[in-house]
């Protein structure tokens, strides 16, 4: 037990049960494994601010960025390897994402979530207005190569599962290594007291500002994936009903564990697939009476479950 | 014990085990087993949300009905009074194709990968049909788009498994222009209300450019972009009395559609102008009287009224059984869905014969579909753009107009266009095309 607190034994081994599981899934489950993932990067970087109190509406903006960076490279200047592409949506959604963090970091509750929404939507209406990256009906990705390697039907598939996976145990990793530090630690504590805060020296908006950047870097990183795995991007991307969807996943898992976002995700996109399958005429409302008893037994999300776990040990 | 309490205890095992039964259902459940006597479809098609009611349902609802009466046999007309599909009984999986191209994306790899269809036919939204046919071939799955309008599709990209068995967009503005011309209405100036989205954008480029070859002296007054599903039209209505244009051309299709004429309606604008709606046949069963006389509007194909206006078996077998069904009558996207379906029996059909009788794979099917023809309630349907993989088909324009006595709607003064005088050859963008002049179009 003591070893899986250390953070990089308990990636190695998560890394190695989803290798093993790569392996065994099915095709149409390991690509929904993928986007699930995906999609958990996105809400992930949520989660770092949801830590500080502020909830973001808008993260699609990056998603989007992400998705239209891997779609265009590849289009307009031919580069397909995955590696480049994620460096470039990151620098991308991280630079964007600079600019407007320090101008979002002083606002608070609603007017953030209305700024960053906003800022998303008007991404949305540019790229629905320019038809010549295809309007509203987006457009085409080609298939991501692996440094030279561009396998094709299930190897692609895998590969891609792979990668995502890597990524995602490096950067949970990541993320838990921060969310301890003394900077996580200030974020937890902004949420009680911001003007504690302050009067012990830190800078709130500073703090609110890198983890915008954060976030957003993590938008551009999931919405890189996004785009390749399914092959089209359009503005949907940075619509507002997909920002909520992020906000859902965040608030379905909790902020107290990171392997909750994804396997939030994971569950997310479960549910909605069988339901759509087996109530295609009312699987909206299947999905919303999953949603409101989540919400219902378990209020601080799915990460809340390991939490009371640690603390039954404890005390016993 | 008090409520929070009861979540607690309750909370942990009962969401545990909720998870867990749906993650291990989900992750490792195999479809259920399949008939050897069965061809298995997956029907994509909206079932909620904006589309839903114009066209998602009444395609579904025509598409339900062509299976049940295939799968009973012998009550189509000929040729397809053979049962189900070669003698196979139709077996289909129904997906709603709300929430976007990410979600279809997924869901198609599901319908393939899980699932096992043996073909999928769907798709009304562009950004859909655009999006699916790589994954397609990628699976290497069949795959018919049976509604959607962009020509991108096939002129953008080539696919060895889709095919689309209805005539792309370009062909709704064709003949409208053709229609002004053939009836003599000389618009000095024409003005456009379409919505803020590619179908929108990509219709009024289509009809500009048809008019600027067709009457070249027209000029454009104005074009206005509402966005979608605005439902409120009273700026551009006022825009468009101020303007004074002698046409007005408009895509605009289902609530939006519905909203535009009942405020137009009550502005007079119905009277100032000649109004031309490209695709709105699908409105008149939810407006009945309200939809003014004298309004010029296609169906994307010979379908609905128009169909009914030039009867043969097959026309008349479908109108009254789904009429019959459904107390209402069918208007365009029913009868896309229905065209698709008896593509697909044509190609099973042609596929088996020629592998001995064997329930065909996609290889096969895909050959077998290549520049098929076939007959639809809807016209005879041929393959023949986008090397065989896309549909043209004859197109119909019409006026409206009340007939009181029976209370329901007609539609007057209809042209028929020959595939051909309204689609370009294989080859050709369908943009390059009209502004070429429509070099070999073949009209009567």
């Amino acid at each position: 037990m003591t070893l899986l607190r250390s953070v990089p034994a308990a990636s190695a081994l998560a890394f190695a049960a989803l290798v093993l599981a790569g392996f065994v899934l099915p095709d149409w489950a390991m690509f929904l494994v993928t986007m699930a993932f995906a999609k958990g990067l996105v809400a992930l970087g949520i989660v770092g601010l949801m830590r500080g109190g502020l909830v973001s509406f808008g993260q699609g903006l990056y998603f989007c960025i992400g998705a239209y960076v891997s779609g265009l490279m590849a289009n307009w200047t031919g580069i397909t390897d995955i590696f480049l592409l994620s460096l470039l949506g990151v620098l991308a959604a991280g630079a964007i994402g600079t600019i407007f963090g320090p101008l979002l970091a002083n606002y608070r509750g609603i007017f953030f979530a209305m700024l960053s929404l906003s800022l998303s939507m008007i991404l949305y209406g540019a790229l629905s207005k320019m038809t010549t990256l295809g309007g509203t009906d987006g457009l085409n990705v080609a298939a991501p190569t692996f440094l030279g390697y561009a396998p094709e039907g299930r190897p692609l598939g895998l590969a891609l599962y792979l990668y995502t996976s890597a990524i995602v145990v490096l950067v949970g990793g990541l993320m838990r290594g921060l969310f301890n530090s003394q900077r996580g630690l200030i974020a937890l504590a902004i949420r009680d007291n911001e003007l504690r805060i302050e009067y012990l020296g830190a800078s709130v908006r500073t703090a609110m500002a890198i983890n915008y950047v954060i976030a957003a870097v993590l938008g551009g990183l999931g919405g890189v994936i996004s785009g390749l795995a399914i092959g089209h991007v359009d503005p949907e991307f940075s619509f507002w009903t997909t920002s909520g969807e992020f906000v859902f996943v965040a608030i379905l898992s909790g902020y107290l564990s990171i392997p909750a976002v994804f396997v939030g995700s994971i569950l997310l996109e479960v549910v909605r697939s069988f339901s759509n399958l087996y109530f295609p005429n009312t699987w909206q409302l299947a999905l919303g009476i999953f949603l409101l008893l989540v919400i219902v037994l378990l209020p601080r999300g799915l990460g809340s479950l390991t939490l009371r776990r640690r603390k039954a040990k404890e005390q016993a | 014990m008090d409520k929070k309490s009861l979540t607690r205890r309750l909370g942990r095992p009962v969401l545990g085990t909720v998870a867990a039964l749906a993650m291990t259902a989900g992750m490792l459940g195999t479809g259920p087993a399949k008939a050897a006597e069965s061809f298995k479809i997956g029907v994509v098609t909206f079932l909620s949300g904006g589309a839903a009611e114009s066209f998602g349902v009444p395609a579904w609802n025509g598409g339900k009905l062509l299976i049940e009466a295939l799968n009973r046999g012998g009550e189509v007309p000929a040729p397809y009074d053979k049962k189900g599909f070669g003698g196979m009984t139709i077996e289909y999986v129904l997906v709603d194709e709300a929430g976007g191209a990410t979600k279809q994306v997924q869901e198609f790899r599901n319908l393939v990968q899980r699932e096992k269809v043996d073909a999928v036919l769907g798709y009304v939204s562009s950004g859909d049909c655009l999006a699916v046919p790589p994954v397609a071939d990628e699976l290497k799955a069949f795959l018919i788009l049976y509604d959607c309008g962009t020509p991108r599709v096939f002129e953008e990209a080539s696919y060895t498994y889709v095919f689309r068995t209805a005539a792309h967009a370009a062909m709704d503005n064709i003949s409208l222009a053709r229609y002004m011309k053939s009836k003599g209405i000389e618009a000095k100036y024409f003005a456009g209300i379409n919505q803020d989205y590619a179908w929108g954008q990509d219709s009024w480029a289509d009809f500009v450019a048809s008019m600027s070859v067709i009457q070249p002296g027209a000029k454009v007054k104005t074009a206005l972009f509402p966005k979608i599903f605005a439902g409120q039209y009273g700026t551009e209505i006022s825009a468009l009395m101020r303007e004074k244009p002698d046409l007005v051309h408009s895509s605009l299709w289902g609530g939006d559609l519905q909203a535009f004429v009942l405020q137009a309606g009550a502005r007079g604008l119905f009277k100032r102008a000649q109004v031309a709606f490209s695709a709105g046949d699908h409105v008149i069963p939810q407006l009945g009287n309200k939809m003014p006389d004298g309004i010029i509007l296609g169906a994307r194909g010979v379908n609905g009224l128009a169909a009914k206006a030039r009867p043969n078996a097959l026309t008349t077998w479908f109108w009254d059984a789904y009429t019959k069904e459904y107390k209402v009558f069918p208007v365009q996207a029913p009868f896309r869905m229905v065209q698709g379906l008896l593509g697909l029996k044509t190609a099973v059909e042609k596929a088996m014969v020629a592998n001995g009788g064997k329930k065909p794979n996609a290889e096969e099917l895909a050959a077998a579909m290549k520049g098929l023809e076939w007959d639809a309630p809807s016209g005879r349907i041929q393959m023949t753009l986008g090397g065989g993989h896309q549909a043209i088909q004859p197109n119909a324009i019409g006026r409206t107009k009340w007939d009181t006595a029976k209370g329901e709607m007609t539609l007057i003064d209809v042209e028929y266009y020959a595939a051909e005088c309204v689609n370009p050859p294989d080859g050709t963008k369908a943009v390059d095309w009209i502004k070429a002049g429509f070099p070999g179009a073949k009209c009567k």
